[in-house]
């Protein structure tokens, strides 16, 4: 679903290093592949593909397993995404509050539709289906921080911030 | 001396910027020389009043809502430490018409207290259900859940202690209670709202079930999109083990039980149970087939009961009040309470926990105060992306499993979508069939395939090009989709979409 190329660029040491550590913190834990999985994207935003090898040896799985379970969920990436990770809610009760505008919006004023990152490779702007502050919709997560009632001028607002805090421009 | 001011944590009201209002009140008060405590606590449900800034006078406590940071000085001005009058004012918060209304058995202490407060859980009738518990044996505890008539809230609405009492049956040396805090449902944020706002009533909750079937491990599969929660669930879980409210000697009975959370990973079909359960182990979520039942194997192949939040948190009241004290509410089979959930385009939106049996209408206009926009309200959902669209003409029908049924809808999780007359429903239609084909696991045909094929025809039924075969090929998947799906993810998807096909047709017929 999600468009991004699959260039797999090779990860660097750090990131390897990183991989490793989250995979032994963990290892002795029961069931540890989705576990393992969040700890590697919440250091790096996405879990490489050499991580994948790296759990199997863990947890005695084979790569296609984990391959499996990596591909199957909507949450991991297998590329870094942008400086910012913005995810827009299109569920239902978003939708009945104009969600779809937020995503028109995002298009023409910041040429990035769902999926994709913006060209200077501040945001990245994903799907999720419900965020649970359906009473204050339309509802969007910023960096893991939830926001709601975003009208296009609030959701601007969120972004020019953010985007002053890494240095971006507007 | 020292004046208590609350300003809630829940994740709505921080989506409105509580963090700042409570900021703002620090530094206000501060460069006033004034005494703040200032306490974080769940918010009372008033969604639409959030940020809802409460302080605590003689006369109980006073409500100011909807408070922005930029309101926080004039409100010093206004006297806010001693209930002073302001445009924000509301009035005593327990006098307001939205909490006079309720009963709040499940969310007696949300938006009263602090929600990780060991002291605050037990001081406001925590900890009392588990007690009894303790001096119980399993099978009273089971028939008390019986007697109480808990309907499973995730929704199915199968029999809490029916389930129960298998899992109590089943011999094994080892039992797990799994709570699915998976809350995918577009309109539902109770699970969110009690794990943020109590949790230690959900960690008893399971406590209680662990007693009731002979297990001592419990975990919580929680959805990733609430990293709130996620947070307040892991300190109250590290708070309640260095009680002892949690571990291998709970409260000193001996009896062991401990919680571990696990995140999901944005997947919606994981809420289905055995889906979950294989999530939890490590694995994609894959639907399993049933038999056998997750009460007989289930999690890691051991007996499990598996609950939703709201099932295990109605667990303590029902264990301290008994059985017949919950079953006294509500109507029919559908007995208890249920925390209902407004949201979409609605002008007072929020959560509202009442008897099961109110109206449609109740909820929407009494509470809900009609739509955001000041249109007419022309549909609504209710119960999550596989629940029907209804029109205004059903609005009378109580919200219970029963009623909602024999109207062609389903309860579900009890959240409710409303939608004004700028809505194009063969889009929602549309939409429905979008989400089957994104969030399908992928083990049965119709669901994987059909999903796709029903956008296809949703979209040329709407052209119009061939009105009578589009519906007619529209209908014919839906047939399929019904009776060859192993769950209800492909079962009900057809359910949203034939509503809105049916009591809108007009929408489906745009091009003629
Ligand atoms: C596609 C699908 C999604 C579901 N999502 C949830 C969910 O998010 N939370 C939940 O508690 N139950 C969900 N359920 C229902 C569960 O399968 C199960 O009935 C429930 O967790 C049992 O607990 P209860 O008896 O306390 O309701 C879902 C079912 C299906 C078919
Ligand atoms: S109906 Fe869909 S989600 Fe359910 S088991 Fe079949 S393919 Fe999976
Ligand atoms: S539907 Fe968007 S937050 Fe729930």
């Amino acid at each position: 679903m999600q468009s991004r190329s699959s260039s797999a660029v090779a990860a660097t040491p750090d990131q390897l290093a990183a991989v490793d550590a989250a995979i032994s913190r963990l290892a002795t834990m029961r069931g540890a592949c989705l576990p393992m999985m969040h700890a590697i994207q919440a250091e790096l935003g996405f879990v490489p593909h050499e991580a994948v090898q790296r759990i199997a040896d863990s947890l005695n799985l084979s790569r296609a397993d984990v391959h499996g379970v990596l591909t199957y969920y909507h949450d991991f990436r297998s590329e870094a995404p942008g400086c910012h990770v913005l995810k827009v809610c299109r569920a239902e009760s978003c939708q009945a509050m104009g969600s779809e505008k937020l995503e028109d919006h995002l298009c023409e004023k910041h040429g990035v539709a769902m999926g994709e990152t913006c060209a200077d490779g501040e945001v990245t702007v994903e799907p999720v289906y419900c965020l649970g502050n359906c009473a204050l919709s339309p509802a969007v997560m910023l960096d893991g921080k939830v926001y709601g009632r975003v009208s296009a001028e609030r959701l601007d607002a969120l972004l020019q911030r953010a985007k002053k805090s890494t240095g971006g421009q507007s | 001396m020292s004046v208590t001011i609350y300003v809630p944590c829940d994740s709505a009201a921080l989506s409105l910027g509580a963090n700042e209002v409570a900021d703002a009140v620090v530094r206000e008060a501060g460069s006033r020389n004034l005494e703040v405590q200032l306490v974080r606590n769940g918010s009372r449900g008033m969604l639409w009043l959030e940020t809802m800034l409460e302080v605590a006078t003689d006369a109980g406590r006073i409500a100011y809502g909807p408070v922005t940071e930029g309101d926080v000085a004039s409100l010093f001005d206004a006297d806010v430490m001693a209930g002073g009058e302001h445009a924000l004012r509301l009035g005593k918060t327990d006098d307001l018409p939205w909490m006079q209304k309720q009963t709040r058995l499940t969310f007696a202490r949300v938006g009263v207290t602090d929600p990780v407060s060991l002291d605050d859980y037990s001081e406001h009738g925590g900890l009392v259900g588990l007690k009894k518990a303790l001096t119980m044996e399993p099978s009273a505890i089971v028939e008390a859940v019986v007697a109480s008539g808990l309907r499973g809230r995730g929704g199915a609405g199968f029999p809490a202690g029916i389930k129960w009492r298998t899992v109590l049956g089943a011999a094994a040396d080892q039992k797990y209670i799994a709570c699915n805090a998976d809350e995918g449902d577009s309109g539902t944020f109770s699970d969110r709202m009690i794990m943020e706002g109590d949790p230690y009533v959900l960690l008893e909750g399971m406590v209680i079930a662990g007693l009731a079937v002979d297990a001592t491990e419990g975990y919580i599969y929680l959805r990733s999109e609430y990293p709130d929660a996620y947070v307040v669930l892991t300190s109250a879980i590290e708070r309640a083990r260095a009680a002892g409210w949690l571990g291998s000697d709970v409260l000193g009975s001996g009896k062991a039980f401990d919680v571990h959370v696990r995140l999901g990973a944005g997947s919606y079909v994981c809420g289905e149970e055995t889906a979950m359960l294989e999530s939890l182990e490590g694995k994609r979520g894959i639907v399993r087939a049933k038999p056998p039942l997750p009460a007989l194997e289930g999690l890691w192949g051991k007996p499990t009961v598996v609950n939703n939040v709201m099932t295990l948190a109605a667990i303590p009241y029902i264990l301290d009040q008994g059985g017949e004290a919950y079953a006294a509410y509500g109507t029919g089979r559908s007995l208890g309470t249920l925390p209902y959930q407004l949201a979409g385009n609605i002008k007072q939106g929020g959560l509202v926990e009442v008897p099961l049996g109110v109206t449609i209408r109740e909820l929407l206009y009494d509470f809900g105060g009609g739509s955001a926009t000041g249109r007419p309200i022309r549909a609504i959902q209710v119960g999550g992306p596989l629940g029907a669209y209804l029109p205004e003409s059903k609005f009378d029908t109580p919200a219970d499993y029963e009623s909602l049924s024999a109207a062609g809808g389903l309860l579900g999780h009890g959240g409710i979508v409303a939608f004004d007359d700028t809505v194009d429903m063969s889009k929602m239609a549309r939409y429905a069939m979008e989400f089957c084909a994104i969030e399908s696991c992928g083990k049965c045909t119709p669901c994987r395939i059909g999903s796709t094929r029903g956008v296809e025809v949703v979209d040329r039924l709407v052209e119009g090009k061939n009105r009578k075969k589009d519906e007619a090929l529209l209908r014919d998947l839906c047939d399929t989709l019904t009776s060859a799906s192993l769950c209800a993810m492909g079962g009900l998807t057809p359910l949203p979409v034939l509503s809105a096909l049916d009591h809108f047709p007009e929408d489906f017929a745009k091009s003629e």
